[in-house]
């Protein structure tokens, strides 16, 4: 929803604590889900994901989540999927080139970074989209990533 | 033996520190202030049309950029443009943009075009579709310009495709972007250029600049950043043909900042057309005296045959007289 998704950038620096938190819990459930098995992880969990991710911040489910990269904003909704930064389009209002009626995703995204402890990790250059990894977990990837399960960019090792 | 002036020649080692074989990358390096300027593409099969619309920049203009699918409006491709352009000696500078075509095309249009004598790439994510004439096309967007850049770097440097595979001989090229100064966030704008010269880009070409002021404030926020030792930064400038040519262009299209003393300017002169390119040229003028500033890119829609008296009476060139076809290679 979009004016939860701007109150969100507006509360960047809560919900990048929180996320942390959700993160740590997650690794410290990694046996658990190594147990179940991720692929069997996988189905329910996406759908938890989109649901809480969807509400909170409109994610689109890249599979390949930034959001505590880029001021707690989904740049998946920004209609040219700019994940480095604002195109050269945007109107002097601030407002989105494409869709004139919507904030430019990358306006909201510089300013969520700016409330945040780690808001510099918005100069980290995103890598593109791995379209296959579209519509999975990303929660997931990143427990495996952090237990070494994963490499970054999220190649099984 | 080859005919092109930037010549694509994988075996002939490159000169220590250099990208390319191009004249636009040796001139930029040497120190001088360089011009280019943007070509729009026919809506025609007709070489000659390409070739009459490098003329009007004859010995004013050190590279010519091929525009691709500007506006999102459908024209002749810029590499093919390029391709002729090469032929005769120009240096070009191939536009790709990221809203037409996914990761395997542009890929496969890099190592064409600089098959042909495309020396330099300008990376650019692309207008979106509904400015165009096809609004309902596909919007592609695989990419956007920064995951260009590292990608046609990887080709480059690594010699490799994006999947990893090898390539046999890579592409020696400058690679660029766009950048704009002018646009929100302004605070953003020159971090953003940080990324992006982090990701490969060596020269930049700006948005039209109207707004000496705007320039200023980010050309200093540059300079604390070091980015103008790290690119060659060329500022776009362009006439604007009347004052309601320039509200046209302040409300439709996205990006280009005109303040209201510009049209004022243009409202009061009693020959608007005149006025415009008198702004341009005090533009150019002021932009030379920016520390940090390696150039113009003067984009001159449909006033294209201006281009030469506006840097002519610029004086920019200081005496230097770029290549034109007929000069010795």
């Amino acid at each position: 929803m979009y004016k939860v998704r701007r109150w969100a950038s507006r509360h960047s620096r809560f919900f990048e604590w929180m996320y942390k938190q959700f993160e740590r819990a997650l690794v410290l459930l990694h046996p658990v889900f190594n147990r179940i098995g991720y692929g069997r992880m996988e189905k329910p969990t996406a759908a938890v994901e989109k649901v809480v991710k969807g509400f909170l911040f409109d994610t689109q489910m890249c599979g390949l989540c930034t959001l505590s990269a880029t001021g707690m904003v989904c740049p998946m909704n920004c209609p040219k999927s700019m994940r480095n930064g604002p195109c050269g389009g945007v109107r002097e209002n601030g407002n989105c080139e494409v869709k004139p009626e919507m904030a430019c995703v990358w306006r909201d995204a510089y300013a969520g970074s700016r409330l945040m402890r780690h808001g510099d990790r918005i100069l980290e250059i995103q890598a593109p989209v791995d379209h296959r990894l579209k519509g999975t977990s990303a929660w997931l990837r990143e427990v495996r990533r952090k237990v070494g399960m994963e490499s970054e960019g999220g190649a099984a090792k | 033996m080859t005919t092109t002036r930037d010549v694509p020649e994988s075996t002939r080692p490159l000169e220590p520190g250099f990208s390319s074989h191009g004249h636009l990358e040796k001139l930029l390096r040497a120190g001088h202030f360089a011009v280019t300027a943007e070509l729009s593409p026919p809506d025609s099969v007709e070489a000659e049309e390409v070739y009459r619309r490098a003329r009007v920049f004859d010995g004013y203009v050190d590279a010519i950029n091929a525009t691709d699918g500007s506006g999102a409006n459908c024209h002749m491709s810029s590499v093919a443009v390029c391709s002729l352009l090469t032929r005769v000696g120009y240096s070009t500078v191939m536009q790709v943009s990221c809203r037409d075509r996914n990761r395997i095309a542009i890929q496969g249009d890099v190592l064409g075009g600089a098959a042909m004598g495309v020396a330099n790439i300008l990376c650019l994510t692309g207008d979106g579709v509904q400015s165009g004439d096809h609004p309902q096309a596909k919007p592609v967007f695989d990419l956007e310009s920064t995951t260009l850049l590292a990608m046609l770097r990887a080709m480059r440097d690594e010699s490799r495709f994006q999947s990893g595979r090898k390539i046999t001989a890579a592409p020696q090229v400058m690679l660029g972007a766009a950048a704009n100064p002018f646009a929100p966030p302004l605070d953003f704008r020159p971090l953003r250029l940080a990324k992006k010269i982090e990701a490969g880009a060596q020269f930049i070409q700006t948005q039209y600049c109207y707004d000496m002021d705007r320039l200023r404030k980010y050309m200093d926020k540059v300079r604390d950043l070091g980015l103008h030792e790290k690119a060659f930064i060329l500022i776009g400038v362009g006439p604007l043909a009347s004052a309601r040519a320039a509200q046209w262009i302040r409300t439709n299209v996205p990006g280009v900042h005109i303040p209201d003393v510009i049209i004022d300017r243009l409202a009061g002169a009693q020959d608007a057309k005149r006025e415009g390119k008198r702004i341009c040229i005090e533009m150019i003028q002021q932009i030379r005296e920016v520390e940090g500033v390696a150039g113009v890119h003067v984009m001159a829609y449909r006033q294209e045959e201006a281009v030469a008296e506006i840097i002519q009476e610029s004086g920019v060139l200081a005496g230097r007289a770029p290549w034109k076809p007929g000069d010795p290679r």
